[in-house]
């Protein structure tokens, strides 16, 4: 497809801060999510769980639950037919183990019953005999030859000879002449570090209602960031036709890339079909952080060389990432991240994807790319420091731009991160004074973003306003986006709009809300969607005025004679066009699809200061600020919001979050309590500057910002951490216990 | 021909080159002649992989035409989160 370029125009509704359309409903308790779902006759649906990081199932003994007052339906991974597709096999084998347990939390077997007591007690009932094995939790560890072997016969044809079967997969990028970039430099600097497994931390728990009929039919409620990709994954898994599950997203508490997969739902379907009764099953918070999908956990090497007036000549960087127990997905972004803010001559990422006895990893904001970034803006910035360079101007040095060769391959179009640095370099906070025990970090961030495939349809009702059926569930606010795209474009008021997000069976496929996709391509498609009916609408007033269509032009929101030749006729407006719909020819409808192209990557930079207490170890963050790339802000209080929450996740993960495993290779803090995520009382304000370079591949010049804003905070608390204590912290969270140890107290 | 730059883990399958020379006017024969030309790509075009054209990023598009003289990066297949 050619891409739909961005054609610069002055927005009358773009860009302005209207009231979101899901606010009252989810401040008042309106809003339906995932477990608000309910049917008549529904059971309630538990899972066992596997209390061992790995063990092989002997045999599991389900008749005792099945004979309890109330249980209805017991299913084991037995239940389920093998996929021959090895990516659907381990889905569905996370959702429910066969034959071996490979972390502790995998589902093994579960039930529905009449009630939670029943459930409860059939789970109970339950007699599974496990032979425990050897296992294994540490990336590092589990990379040695003769480490417990999570999985066998998982390795990719890219792995050399002579690392352990957990070793799936094996990645290099970059160019140029490592050896004689490293001898160019003044000061070479290398360090190891490590990042823990942190959580999406989402406030909903996963949540499902599944009712599967005796003629092979099915309806599935859920929380999910993709209900058309929870159809492929739950038919494919059910071994039913697409056609016959119909999947409805509800509203959603959140996901950041945690909930564009299934663990649940396949169960439900499963249960429900035993059953013959509608099933629903809702996650405990301890399943949550179990049995989902985490982050990467990773351990890395990075090697910098710079001059002395703070060029730098070479990069390289060694990342090792765990995704749990299956085949992991995202060493190949921490890879092409790690450098991408920097214009190098030499820079090579080597990366390796390992199995270990965790939960299998999940998408998580910018995948991969948060903990690259972190180890190589750390030693940025120690480069820094030694040679006696501002790390600002340095960045501005080395900075990515239009030309520029980027460290995983392709050259960079238009971009901003030049603007972006310049915009943190005139900003008040860079020069701010700091006090004794203050420090400040900066990081850069960088996120490729993409488009995917889209389907809209516009309706325009007889009475003027206009109905907009989208099919990704709305994590961030782009219900409102989508609403102000199309009133710019069809140039009403933005309160005549409604977007509403479809089930699988009203709209074509639509791609996974992810990499910050949506506002991008679903605004496209909807842009694209508004003038196909504007086209058509033109097309009646033409025939009411009795001229050709080619005649008519839209402007301000109505129909209007394209020049003194096509003669002369007062507008006619949406309304009028629309309240004469049946008249001329029917209903009136814009559509589009489209696989959308032409993202743009996204730059950000991120600015804090800290103030470490030395007698605790704590730090406490006083002063925030995100500078970022949006390309167009539609809709400016929810790409702050991007930001802002970006921002607040990546503090957690720099400062405190982490997945802890005992020396039995269990979870030892499944709890909000135990796992600690900052809270509002935690932080200042965090304050945002939208930079806005646009797109060229968006007609209004949008660019995703979903992820990028997750993948800076890290190095930039760690910097800031490292320059209030005097010691260079290598190792996240710096939570209190490892900043004291770091700094020697006790 | 188009010259395709490969990322490094890929030219164990291409007799040690990162870049090859492939006769294609579009994605799709770009994969199809890369999986003839060199066999050992097959699992990795198998497993999914993007394409950058001239610094843009096209996911699937198999019918994307490649210009003479465009610049051709193959990337992994892009996920998010």
């Amino acid at each position: 497809m050619s891409l739909d370029e961005y054609t610069r125009r002055e927005f009358k509704q773009v860009g302005t801060r209207v009231r979101r359309p899901d606010g009252v409903d989810k401040v008042t308790g309106r809003a339906m999510y995932g477990a608000d779902a309910t049917a008549p006759g529904m059971l309630t649906g538990r899972i066992l769980r596997c209390p061992h990081a790995h063990a092989r199932i002997k045999s599991i003994d389900v008749s005792a639950a099945l004979a309890l007052k109330g249980v209805k339906a017991v299913i084991t991974g037995d239940d389920f037919a093998v996929p021959e597709d090895d990516f659907i096999r381990d889905v569905q084998e996370n959702c429910m183990a066969r034959g071996k347990a490979l972390y502790d939390g995998h589902a093994v077997a579960a039930v529905a019953a009449t009630d939670a007591a029943a459930a409860k007690a059939a789970l109970k009932a339950i007699k599974i005999d496990y032979e425990v094995l050897p296992h294994v939790t540490d990336v590092d560890e589990a990379m040695k030859p003769g480490a417990p072997v999570v999985q066998a016969g998982r390795v990719q044809e890219n792995v050399p000879k002579g690392y352990s079967e957990n070793v799936t997969a094996h990645f290099e990028f970059g160019h140029g002449d490592m050896e004689a970039g490293f001898a160019k430099a003044d000061k070479i600097i290398e360090r190891s570090f490590k990042t823990a497994a942190t959580h999406q931390g989402y406030i909903e728990p996963h949540a499902c209602l599944a009712s599967v009929t005796s003629d092979g039919k099915a309806d599935l409620w859920c929380c999910t960031q993709g209900q058309f990709y929870v159809r492929t994954l739950c038919s494919s898994i059910m071994g039913m036709e697409a056609s016959q599950l119909r999947v409805t997203a509800s509203e959603i508490g959140g996901g950041f890339g945690g909930k564009t997969t299934v663990f649940i739902e396949p169960v439900a379907l499963m249960l429900s079909k035993k059953a013959g009764r509608p099933v629903k099953i809702v996650m405990s918070r301890d399943e949550v952080f179990r049995a989902t999908g985490p982050t990467v956990s990773s351990s890395s090497d990075v090697k910098i060389g710079m001059t002395k007036d703070g060029r730098i000549t070479a990069g390289e960087a060694t990342l090792r990432y765990q995704g749990g127990a299956f085949p992991c997905g995202t060493t190949e972004f921490g890879c092409s991240a790690a450098f991408a803010a920097y214009d190098l001559e030499a820079v090579r990422t080597y990366g390796w994807s390992v199995l270990t006895n965790r939960p299998k990893e999940a998408a998580y904001r910018a995948p991969g790319a948060p903990m690259a970034v972190y180890a190589v803006e750390s030693v940025v910035d120690e480069l820094c420091l030694e040679l006696g360079l501002d790390p600002l101007e340095t960045r501005l040095k080395n900075a990515a731009r239009k030309g520029t060769k980027s460290s995983y391959g392709p050259t960079f179009p238009d971009i901003g991160l030049v603007a972006t640095l310049e915009a943190a370099k005139a900003h008040p906070h860079y020069k701010a004074p700091l006090k004794p025990g203050q420090g400040r970090g900066l990081s850069c961030g960088f996120w490729f973003n993409f488009g995917g495939n889209t389907c809209v349809s516009l309706n325009v009702n007889t009475d003027g306003t206009v109905g907009i059926t989208e099919g990704n569930p709305d994590i961030g606010g782009s219900r409102a986006s989508i609403s102000l795209m199309a009133a710019e474009e069809l140039g009403i008021p933005y309160e005549r709009i409604r977007t509403i997000v479809a089930d699988t069976s009203s709209l074509g496929y639509n791609d996974v809300t992810d990499g910050s996709r949506v506002t991008f391509a679903v605004g496209l498609a909807t842009i694209k969607a508004a003038r196909d009916a504007i086209k058509k609408m033109s097309a009646r007033a033409a025939k009411i005025w009795g001229i050709d269509p080619e005649a008519v032009e839209w402007k301000d929101g109505a129909a209007v004679p394209a020049g003194p030749n096509a003669g002369k006729f007062p507008p006619m407006s949406l309304a009028e066009i629309a309240a004469v719909s049946a008249e001329t020819g029917g209903p009136i409808a814009g559509h589009y699809e489209v696989n959308a192209d032409g993202a743009g990557v996204s730059f950000g930079v991120h600015l804090c200061d800290v103030e470490v207490d030395r007698e605790t170890g704590a730090t406490k963050v006083l002063r925030y600020t995100v500078f970022q790339d949006a390309g167009k802000a539609v809709h400016p209080d929810y790409v702050e919001g991007q930001m802002q929450g970006g921002a607040v996740q990546g503090i957690g993960w720099a400062l405190n979050e982490e997945y802890i495993y005992g020396p039995d290779g269990r979870l030892q803090n499944p709890t909000f309590l135990d796992y600690r995520v900052p809270v509002a009382s935690d932080l200042p304000m965090i304050e945002t500057v939208i930079l806005e370079i646009p797109n060229p591949g968006h007609p209004y010049g949008v660019r995703g910002v979903g992820e990028t804003g997750i993948v800076p905070p890290l190095a930039a608390l760690s910097n800031a951490v490292s320059h209030a204590t005097g010691v260079r912290m290598t190792e996240l969270p710096m939570s209190p216990p490892r900043v004291l140890k770091a700094i020697g107290g006790t | 021909m188009v010259k395709v730059l490969l990322w490094g883990s890929l030219r164990q399958a291409t007799d040690g080159l990162t870049e090859v020379e492939i006769e294609a006017t579009n994605f799709k024969q770009l994969l199809d002649r890369l999986g003839e030309a060199y066999p050992g790509l097959q699992p990795q075009i198998k497993r999914g992989v993007s394409m950058s054209l001239n610094g843009v990023i096209y996911r699937e598009a198999w019918f994307t035409e490649i210009p003479p003289d465009s610049e051709v990066v193959l990337m992994p297949y892009m996920t998010g989160g």
